[in-house]
């Protein structure tokens, strides 16, 4: 019986939001709301402004971890008073594509406005038209948590000034449509970028190193360009699209934050746009450096060869192949090689769960190893699978373990 | 006062194999399904991490997967005028607990029965004649054949991966594989895991013999293997850690490696753990169940009200809840009326130790897999002729090495010093050199009108309900086969070679203290008949028509294989009767 009287509140809160739309989108436009629907998948704005599990989609209240401090994300029901609804359609699209605010002030570049700038405002009005059909919340959040000095907005103009380029994206008429769907998906709703793109100290792209991976939020996200040693050079499109369609494929298995991507966003894209992007990821350039191989006989080599054999064989074979969509080939892996070893070290330290998705159901996971080995054995293991089955990468340091394990050891799995 | 919880369309009482198979198949059917399970939930890799999982301390000696006696047990006793006494720490067998059930910590032997143990009692009559059985035995047909039954082995076993080597393809007999087996329709998943030196050696010495050894069909797999689900697997690494463990490489088929992460992805699904079910609630007329009550663990207690109840905990487990729940008739030996706790049986089960000198052997028994092994299946069911033995039954035999745990693996020849330097030496000399069969022989258990289940007069659990009461003996009839069998294998172990051997046989009175196997079965007998069975052919309750009683429980003897792949192939059998039957017009579905 206590459930009825909100029901009428939620009823009234709905009839009264219906009445407040702003804007022109019409909600018996399915094509456009559908296409917004899309977008918003493309977008991956569920990511940012749902509290997962909280069963209330767009509500906002969830706390992005920036180099800065937190962020948390805002409400984009279409609620009166702590959503959308009052919003014109110009102020929506002064936020979502110019980064700027309702009243004026500018948004945190932690929303992605100098990415989905590559939006038409037509793309982004769909969005809206969408977002108006989602069931609205009441939820006030006070967005800017952000300690001094970097609550204070007025120094985003700066930011603005070096790193956001305002516009749409103009098709480049050398490449097949095909690569230029897979530019503006990639630079543009998708915002790979935001985690694989490694930053200055202000928080801007480092534009020389597209893709090229960087570290974040307790992870180290992979290059994703077609360097064949650290990138995808050896990944088929194929692969890629397997990989962003299920979560798994021949090499390795999404986990942590890339695992709520495939999850949210690119498991419920279409072949042609996954294909589109692997198409334009593979061709942009990578670093291609090659460093030397250690010598077998290395001391970390020597004992990283005999933890291997004794702790990860078991799954991943004794020549580091693994097993095909269950266990990641490690021999195959180019992020088992990548600079920042941050993300191979917390996953032996700490352990993964894979995403489960309508293809992959399995979700295998990687157990933890933190306390069962010390930071040099970790140091070792890594240094050594870095260094074989024809890999070439730097040693992993004690040091960098024990960074790892301090930094991990409050943040959630 | 229970408070009450909306209402499902199927309750299923214990996750484990034949919980999950139904869950799956029912919220299939488009039925919003319930599960609710005594024990925490479990996860492969979360709960079975090979970090920690390769402890046999915890796991094997301290039974860490396992019920806890505080929690719930049974009193035992041999004879009926004895006074049955509580089991303060498991021995004979281990209750399972938590999701997964036995799936979790089984070898994964996967047999089929043969054909002629669904109609025993009609074959054994019709071929020896009635006075060749023990007047006290009340062996009895299952009420199905295997025919009927082999479309849901295959099920079971594409379920789950199985490796092996068919022996009997639609009729004909192959080579390499058990000649003895009834027809299938397919070949298994993947082929037969490659098998260590003391097999090898093992099946070499049985050929020598005459027999036709073949490897046993197994849960743990050669190969990577994705099942109908979608579920991946990948092949064992014979680390020596099946039983008692949970596999920690996604190879040994448990509800968690082959249909858990399907199921609980369903939006009609859930389930909640560490919630133990009190009874099946029924209505005024006793004939429909109206749903269950259990307790959570904070101590609370719940109504979850459902059209279909699904009776599926470990099969001791729902002989005990149907007695609590007053469902059917108890079964009283001495009247010989009543059906719930009837025929209640165990497995007939013995080993054979050979020891071989260390110089010439080196079998490296560390290479282990829970159920990896050569048999031969000559002295199996009714495979040979029983008249001149004056026994009926029998078992396969083999050799399945399932690891050397130091704890369990100090074997020395009989003879030597129980402690001591001498003792010592003599472990360190036979380590690796010594023949130490997993199950070795294991042998059938017909049921008698004196061995059966009923609730205890004096002992009662933490809710103040009686504890099961087991009775429980061996009779001459399997203590005859035991010794049959045993002889057998220890003739084939001494022709591989071994120096010494030391067979142990299976004798009375019945030992509920030390490990024989958890293959306890019966106590709620499938059948043909309303007065000695409890469920009908398709596991459905004779008394009330919305219960269906899954597991080992409906075992009316137990045959000389292991039970699981039956178990699986019973659920998956009344599955198809619910969603092809049963639900069309809900009712009995056999008169009787």
């Amino acid at each position: 019986m206590a459930r009825f009287p909100h029901r009428i509140a939620a009823l009234a809160v709905l009839s009264c939001s219906t009445s407040v739309w702003a804007g022109a989108s019409d909600p018996q436009e399915f094509t456009q709301i559908e296409r917004g629907r899309y977008l918003s998948i493309l977008s991956d704005c569920t990511s940012c402004h749902t509290v997962p599990d909280s069963g209330q989609p767009f509500a906002g209240g969830r706390a992005i971890e920036t180099p800065f401090g937190n962020i948390v994300a805002p409400n984009i029901t279409p609620d009166p008073e702590t959503g959308i609804a009052a919003w014109s359609d110009e102020q929506f699209d002064a936020a979502v594509r110019h980064g700027v605010g309702r009243d004026g002030s500018k948004l945190y570049p932690a929303m992605p406005y100098n990415t989905y700038t590559k939006m038409s405002r037509d793309d982004v009005l769909a969005i809206r038209a969408y977002l108006n059909t989602v069931t609205p919340v009441r939820n006030a959040v006070i967005v800017n948590t952000l300690p001094f000095p970097f609550n204070i907005r007025a120094s985003l103009g700066v930011w603005n000034t070096l790193y956001f380029k305002d516009g749409e994206y103009q098709p480049n008429p050398a490449q097949s449509t095909e690569w230029n769907r897979g530019a503006f998906l990639v630079d543009g709703p998708a915002h790979c970028g935001a985690c694989h793109t490694p930053k200055t100290a202000l928080g801007g792209d480092k534009a020389d190193r597209y893709l090229q991976g960087t570290y974040l939020q307790g992870w180290s996200a992979p290059d994703i360009t077609g360097d064949a040693r650290l990138g995808l050079g050896h990944w088929s499109n194929e692969d890629v699209v397997a990989y962003l369609k299920s979560g798994h494929n021949r090499v390795t298995a999404a986990t942590g934050p890339m695992g709520e991507v495939v999850a949210l966003s690119t498991a419920k894209m279409t072949d042609r746009d996954l294909v589109a992007i692997a198409t334009y990821l593979k061709s942009l350039p990578g670093r291609s450096q090659s460093p030397s191989v250690l010598p077998a006989d290395d001391p970390a080599m020597v004992a990283g060869a005999a933890i291997y054999r004794d702790q990860c064989s078991a799954c991943h074979g004794l020549e580091g192949r693994g097993v095909n969509e269950l266990f990641p080939s490690i021999s195959d892996s180019s992020m088992v090689r990548s600079d920042d070893p941050t993300t191979s070290i917390r996953l032996v330290l700490r352990g993964a769960r894979s995403v489960q998705t309508r293809s992959q159901e399995t979700g295998p996971g990687m157990p933890s190893y933190g306390k069962q080995l010390n930071d040099a054995e970790v140091a070792a293991v890594l240094t050594y699978v870095r260094n074989s089955w024809g890999s070439a990468a730097t040693s992993v340091t004690p040091m960098e373990v024990s960074k790892v394990r301090s930094d991990t050891a409050l943040r959630p799995d | 006062m229970a408070k009450r919880l909306p209402k499902k369309d199927v309750v299923i009482i214990g996750l484990g194999w034949t919980g999950s198979i139904m869950a799956n198949e029912l919220t299939d059917e488009g039925l919003e399904v319930m599960a609710i399970e005594r024990g925490p939930w479990r996860d492969s890799p979360t709960d079975f991490s090979p970090t920690y999982m390769q402890d046999e301390l915890r796991y094997r000696i301290r039974h860490e997967l396992f019920a806890r006696p505080e929690q719930m047990t049974f009193t035992f006793r041999n004879k009926m005028d004895q006074t049955a006494l509580p089991i303060r720490s498991w021995g004979a067998f281990m209750p399972p607990n938590g999701v997964g059930g036995g799936g979790v910590h089984w070898n994964g032997e996967m047999w089929r029965f043969l054909p002629s143990d669904f109609v025993l009692k009609t074959h054994l009559t019709q071929r020896y004649g009635t006075s060749f059985l023990p007047e006290d035995m009340t062996i009895q047909d299952w009420g199905i054949t295997y025919d009927e039954l082999e479309p849901f082995y295959d099920r079971f076993e594409y379920t789950c991966g199985t490796s092996g080597t068919a022996g009997n393809l639609r009729g004909q007999i192959m080579e390499g594989g058990n000649p003895f087996e009834g027809p299938r329709s397919r070949p298994y998943p993947t082929p037969a895991q490659p098998q260590p030196f003391s097999h090898t050696l093992f099946a070499k010495a049985a050929r020598e013999l005459g027999y036709k050894p073949f490897p046993q069909p197994s849960g743990n797999l050669s190969t990577a293997y994705t099942n109908p689900l979608g579920m991946k697997m990948g092949p064992c690494t014979y680390c020596g850690f099946c039983e008692w463990f949970g596999c920690a490489n996604y190879s040994k088929a448990s509800p968690q490696t082959t249909i858990l992460p399907h199921l609980i992805r369903k939006d009609n699904f859930s389930a909640r753990a560490n919630s133990e079910v009190l009874r099946i609630e029924v209505d005024k007329t006793g004939k429909r169940a109206t749903g269950v009550v259990f307790v959570d663990a904070s101590g609370e207690e719940w109504e979850q009200p459902a059209d279909l109840v699904i009776l599926s905990a470990f099969s001791i487990f729902n002989v005990q809840l149907l007695l609590h729940s007053k469902i059917g008739k108890p079964y009283d030996p001495v009247a010989n009326v009543g059906t719930v706790g009837r025929n209640y049986s165990h497995q007939t089960v013995s080993s054979v130790n050979g020891f071989f000198d260390p110089k010439k052997y080196n079998f490296n028994p560390f290479i282990g897999s829970g159920s990896i092994g050569m048999c031969v299946d000559e002295f199996n069911g009714d495979n040979f002729d029983h008249g001149p033995h004056g026994f009926v039954g029998g078992g396969y035999i083999g050799q399945v090495q399932t690891g050397a745990r130091p704890i369990e693996s100090t074997l020395v020849p009989p003879g030597t010093p129980s402690w001591g330097a001498e003792w010592k030496q003599t472990v360190k000399h036979y380590y690796l050199s010594t023949v130490k069969p997993g199950t070795g022989v294991h042998g059938g258990f017909y049921s008698y009108r004196d061995i059966y289940l009923d609730l205890d007069p004096t002992y009662k659990d933490r809710f103040g309900r009686s504890l099961m009461r087991i009775t429980m003996d061996l009779k001459p009839n399997e203590i005859k086969q035991n010794k049959f069998l045993t002889d057998k294998f220890a003739e084939i172990i001494k022709t591989m070679g071994a120096e010494k051997i030391a067979p142990a046989y299976r004798t009375a009175p019945y030992d509920i203290t030390t490990y024989q196997t958890t293959h306890i079965n019966g106590g709620a007998v499938m059948g043909t008949d309303p007065n000695t069975s409890v469920v009908n052919r398709y596991l459905q309750s004779w008394d009330v028509s919305n219960l269906f009683v899954l597991g080992a429980s409906a075992f009316p003897q137990n045959p000389g294989y292991n039970p699981t792949l039956t178990v699986g192939a019973l659920a998956y059998w009344a599955a198809d009767a619910i969603r092809t039957k049963y639900l069309q017009s809900p009712g009995r579905l056999v008169d009787g």
